[in-house]
């Protein structure tokens, strides 16, 4: 079982604490109404799935509830970091 | 000497005996004997039949590694475990073992004639002979196999034992506590840092327990350690898997090894978390390769030396010793010291140290250099060995009743490799070592490749005259994979170790190949003429040895495997009666049936009562969420497809929640009580689900908005009461709400009292009547219930379950997410365009619903069915089709997704997705099922009161 730092509680805290929340880094358009089909699909379902390094957001759902970002290598399965949402892509 | 028992030595209490059965037969050991050292010194050679040809075979081991001497243990009902080393199952009073794998006895094996056909099942034969017809796969082929194949009986009966758990957490985990173990136990001691030392056996030593020698030091080290409050200790503890930043699985055997039925826990499994981990697992020795060395009595000479002095047993009275490695011989000078009788010692080294042939020349022990052993005679158990130069030539016999294999040491890095270090090949030992780690931790001892057992070579397979086509020389004990089976592998275009292992099953057994993998690749390297490293070496995975569920499963089994969550009206409805059924991990009642009603009955007196008097029902489960904030209404409004902005407090709104891919993932009535306070509601399995999705919006899109959300879903009960009477039950109860239909109207929240509890009192409806649904903080839920139920008896009130609930929902054409939708359906295909806000700029999943697929003819919409037969009650799931005669497989256009039995209206009534419904109004689809086909016209999903006039009083 993995441990992940949660940048909000600055605790390592075991994997079963959080919860996975798909690729970071994926804004929602402000206006996605003046999207093209072909925009909104890729807003919806295009994800990178890159061998290596990997944004990804994670919650904390199980302790203080806060969705972060984290870099997580995807042949190693090890955290190279975690950071709070909003913070510039790592 | 009695049978084979030394008659001094080993760490055996003799002044313990203990008396045993195997396969009914009575047996005695002493107390520190393991069942494989007690038969042994009984004079059992035969412990077990094979996998595949059901050859007799006997121990090549003595502890874990031990692939043939495989045994069942009963304790009673429902505490059978087959499976388990006879030489790690240690001996106490009245044990009852049973062999496995054969019939009708271990001596005389019905199945052994697959030994004779063994020309016939060579690797692969499976997968090539049973292929066709397909269809005998199944019924014949499988059945036949799995009687004949396989290890012991799976137990059939309830495990009976419990399990327990713990967490640990230290500083050093020293897993394996020989030698080097001790060793680095002793040195971290020194430190103030927290320990943990595990050994898989009953006491710690490792390999110093076969060493009396070493004995002093043992004492002095162990009494070291016991005085070290920083260390704790556990023995018969196996670490089995090695996970994810220093985690690791052990599991510690409680009570096997205590007579009776001993009370407390049978095992307890560890999750430990370590900041380092020092791994001194130790080498396991590696058979070798030749005809015969699968007969009972043919064994590891490292075993041998165990046998006779930890526990005191000969393994033969004449014993022979094939070596490649120096190692045998000085176990064989150890075995000759506690006198056991050394017939001799072959080694197919020219070339081997002058000093161990002096010692053996000494000993007056015949030894023949380049040698090899070209057959074992014997079928049950040793009684001879042929032996050759290694050129084939002067080939002669030599009587023993035991031979005992030398070939080098494996280290164990099964627990290195779970941790994913890195693993180098070192030639001069002829085996993979440890090398770059992926975590904090770090080897010692022979599992690191460092030793000084002497010198060896490396062979694949020993040097014989005999025909290699006609060769039983196994690699594989376990699953009976022979040398040829790899030859032919590679034959056959196998050339990774992957493949070969997978096609073969060579280290595919319950051992994993702890005495098979080396051999195995060796012996692929010679036929591909690739270096060892060129082809790899295959993977090891958790458990390092089985495990039993019951540890991994510990208290999470029964009631105990989920939560079950209960309301607190849950003990009124199983006090009456209920049938319950679960909803997500809800309890719910799901009918209150009377005597001699069944669930049909139960269901048409509830509904009848709701619709012409008034029910009761418990809606607790219902998912609650508080949102508050100055921008609650400008979050909804973002959140549910209909506008929340211009509802007025005191006002409720059905709300329809999309995914952004548009389509709906829940639904439920909330309430708005001030500017800025909404009361939400959610389905009972969704309210994790929406409380996340509203979570993650709330925090990464729109942090902007002051708004907080907390789940309510357990602070209230919720009774919801329903039917023209509601009103009337609810008068005398109220207080300082004013009830009547102008100034509390349908769809409206109140604040006040009821029987003097503080309630949000919601006039809502899931069932088409007046109703109400009563909030009140949880723990007044079962007092009010009951108050309610003796307010309604004038009006005969009637609880009701979930069942007559989705009848009354579905007669109104209320659908429930989930069941009538799948994550495939839009507000339009569910026919609930009108809650979608047209004017709304933007609400999650808004653009979706202008994609091409979404606005594209012929979607699945939600519609209603009719049956032709009213009397016909469809199958929920049932697909349909537009035209019964076309030939099959039919085209299916959709499928029913509600179906019941309205006692409202006399018929039956189902709900379905079909392609098109929405123009399909009137007209017939077709529902194919076995025996005949059900006719039913498409209508609309408003069965009763479409107008809705019974909401409105």
């Amino acid at each position: 079982m993995i441990l992940i730092h949660c940048p909000y509680c600055d605790e390592k805290r075991a994997e079963l604490e959080f919860a996975y929340a798909g690729e970071a880094h994926i804004a929602r358009p402000l206006d996605p109404s003046m999207l093209s089909d072909e925009e909104w699909e890729t807003y919806l379902f295009i994800r990178n799935n890159p061998r290596g390094r990997h944004h990804e957001r994670w919650r904390h759902i199980h302790g203080c509830g806060r969705f972060f970002n984290a870099v997580r290598d995807t042949v190693t399965d090890k955290f190279e970091t975690t950071y709070k949402a909003r913070e510039p892509r790592k | 000497m009695t049978g084979y028992r030394l008659p001094t030595g080993g760490r055996i209490n003799r002044a313990a005996p203990v008396t045993f059965s195997f396969d009914g037969s009575s047996f005695a050991g002493f107390e520190g004997d393991t069942l494989a050292s007690a038969l042994l010194a009984s004079g059992v050679q035969l412990f077990g039949r094979s996998f595949k040809y059901h050859r007799p075979r006997g121990l090549v081991g003595s502890g874990s590694e031990e692939p043939n001497a495989l045994i069942s243990v009963t304790r009673g009902p429902g505490r059978f475990t087959p499976n388990l080393r006879a030489t790690n199952v240690d001996l106490y009073q009245g044990m009852e073992a049973t062999s496995q794998n054969r019939w009708p006895s271990l001596k005389f094996d019905f199945g052994a004639i697959n030994d004779r056909l063994g020309m016939f099942f060579p690797a692969g034969f499976y997968n090539k002979t049973f292929m066709w017809p397909r269809s005998f796969w199944e019924k014949l082929y499988e059945p036949a196999i799995r009687r004949m194949a396989g290890l012991g009986q799976a137990p059939t009966e309830v495990d009976p034992d419990h399990y327990a758990a713990t967490y640990a957490h230290c500083d050093v985990l020293i897993i394996g506590a020989g030698p080097a173990g001790i060793d680095a136990a002793l040195e971290a001691a020194a430190t103030n840092k927290r320990i943990i030392l595990i050994d898989e056996q009953d006491e710690l030593g490792g390999g110093a327990l076969s060493d009396p020698a070493l004995w002093p030091w043992l004492d002095r080290s162990l009494k070291a350690l016991a005085a070290s409050p920083n260390v704790t200790v556990l023995t018969r503890t196996t670490a089995f898997g090695y996970f994810h930043d220093n985690f690791i699985g052990a599991v510690e055997r409680l009570t096997d090894h205590l007579p009776g039925l001993p009370d407390g826990a049978r095992e307890k499994l560890w999750r430990i978390r370590a900041a380092e981990v020092i791994l001194a697992q130790g080498a396991i020795e590696r058979p070798l390769v030749f005809e015969g060395n699968d007969t009972p009595g043919v064994m590891l000479a490292s075993a041998a030396k165990v046998f006779a002095l930890r526990y005191g047993v000969a393994v033969g009275q004449s014993v022979a010793l094939m070596a490649s490695h120096d190692s045998g011989w000085n176990d064989a000078f150890a075995l000759a010291g506690a006198g056991v009788g050394i017939a001799a010692i072959i080694d197919v080294r020219d070339v081997v140290d002058e000093a161990l042939q002096a010692k053996a020349n000494a000993l007056g022990i015949d030894v023949r250099l380049g040698h090899s052993v070209i057959g074992v005679r014997g079928r049950l158990g040793v009684k001879g060995i042929t032996v050759a130069r290694n050129d084939g030539t002067a080939a002669s016999d030599i009587t023993c009743d035991a031979l005992l294999m030398a070939g080098g040491w494996t280290p164990t890095v099964h627990l290195w490799s779970h941790s994913k270090g890195s693993l180098a090949w070192r030639d001069d030992l002829g085996a993979f070592v440890p090398d770059v780690p992926n975590e904090n931790v770090r080897c010692v001892g022979a599992c690191a490749g460092t030793w000084n057992f002497g010198a060896g070579v490396v062979v694949d397979v020993l040097p014989t005259p005999k025909d290699p086509a006609r060769l039983k020389a196994f690699v594989d004990f376990q699953n009976d994979v022979t040398a040829k089976d790899i030859k032919l592998a590679v034959r056959e275009g196998f050339r990774s170790i992957e493949h070969i292992k997978r096609y073969t099953t060579n280290g595919m057994a319950t051992d994993q190949g702890k005495t098979s993998n080396l051999n195995g690749l060796q012996i692929a390297s010679t036929a591909l003429n690739k270096p060892v490293t060129d082809i790899g070496l295959t993977t090891f995975r958790p458990p390092y040895t089985p495990q039993t569920f019951g540890a991994l499963a510990g208290h999470a089994k029964g009631a105990l495997f989920q939560p079950t969550r209960k309301t607190n009206i849950d003990s009124w409805a199983e006090e009456q009666g209920a049938v319950f059924e679960l909803v997500a991990q809800w309890r719910r009642a799901r009918y209150f049936p009377k005597a001699g009603e069944d669930m049909l009955a139960a269901v048409n007196r509830e509904c009848r009562m709701v619709r012409s008097s008034v029910g009761i029902f418990d809606a607790s489960t219902l998912g609650k969420i508080e949102v508050v904030g100055p921008d609650a209404a400008e979050f909804l409004n973002r959140m549910y497809t209909n506008p929340w902005k211009a509802l007025e407090p005191g006002r409720c709104r059905y709300g329809l929640l999309l995914k952004e891919d548009g389509f709906i993932t829940d639904d439920g009535v909330s309430a708005r009580l001030a500017p800025d306070r909404f009361h939400l509601t959610t389905t009972t399995g969704g309210a994790a689900r929406v409380l996340n999705l509203m979570e993650d919006y709330l925090q990464t899109e729109w942090p902007d908005l002051n708004v907080w959300l907390t789940s309510t879903s357990e602070h209230y009960a919720v009774i919801a009461l329903q039917g023209p009477n509601a009103r009337k039950v609810l008068e005398p109860l109220v207080e300082g709400i004013d009830l009547s239909a102008e100034a509390f109207p349908h769809m409206a929240i109140r604040e006040g009292t009821i029987c003097g509890i503080p309630t949000r009192l919601f006039r809502v409806s899931f069932t088409g009547e007046l109703g109400y649904e009563i909030n009140v903080p949880s723990a007044y839920g079962r007092t009010l219930w009951e108050r309610i139920m003796a307010e309604g008896a004038r009006y005969d009130i009637t609880p009701y379950g979930t069942e007559t609930m989705h009848v009354l929902r579905a007669e109104k054409g209320f659908i429930i997410v989930g069941q009538d939708t799948d994550g495939t359906v839009t507000p339009f295909d569910a026919g609930l365009d009108w809650a979608v806000g047209k004017k709304k700029a933007d609400f999650v999943g808004k653009r979706s619903l202008a994609r091409p697929d979404i606005v594209a003819l012929g979607r699945k919409q939600l519609v209603g069915l009719l049956t032709d037969d009213p009397n016909m009650v469809l199958e929920e799931g049932a697909q349909i089709v537009a035209d019964p005669n076309q030939s099959v497989p039919m085209k299916m256009i959709g499928h029913v997704t509600s179906s019941y039995w309205s006692e409202t209206l006399g018929r039956s009534i189902a709900m379905a997705l079909v392609e098109g419904g929405h123009s399909k109004m009137g007209q017939d689809i077709f529902v194919p099922m076995p025996g005949k086909t059900h006719v039913a016209k498409v209508s609309s999903m408003m069965f009763y009161d479409a107008e809705g006039a019974r909401l409105n009083v």
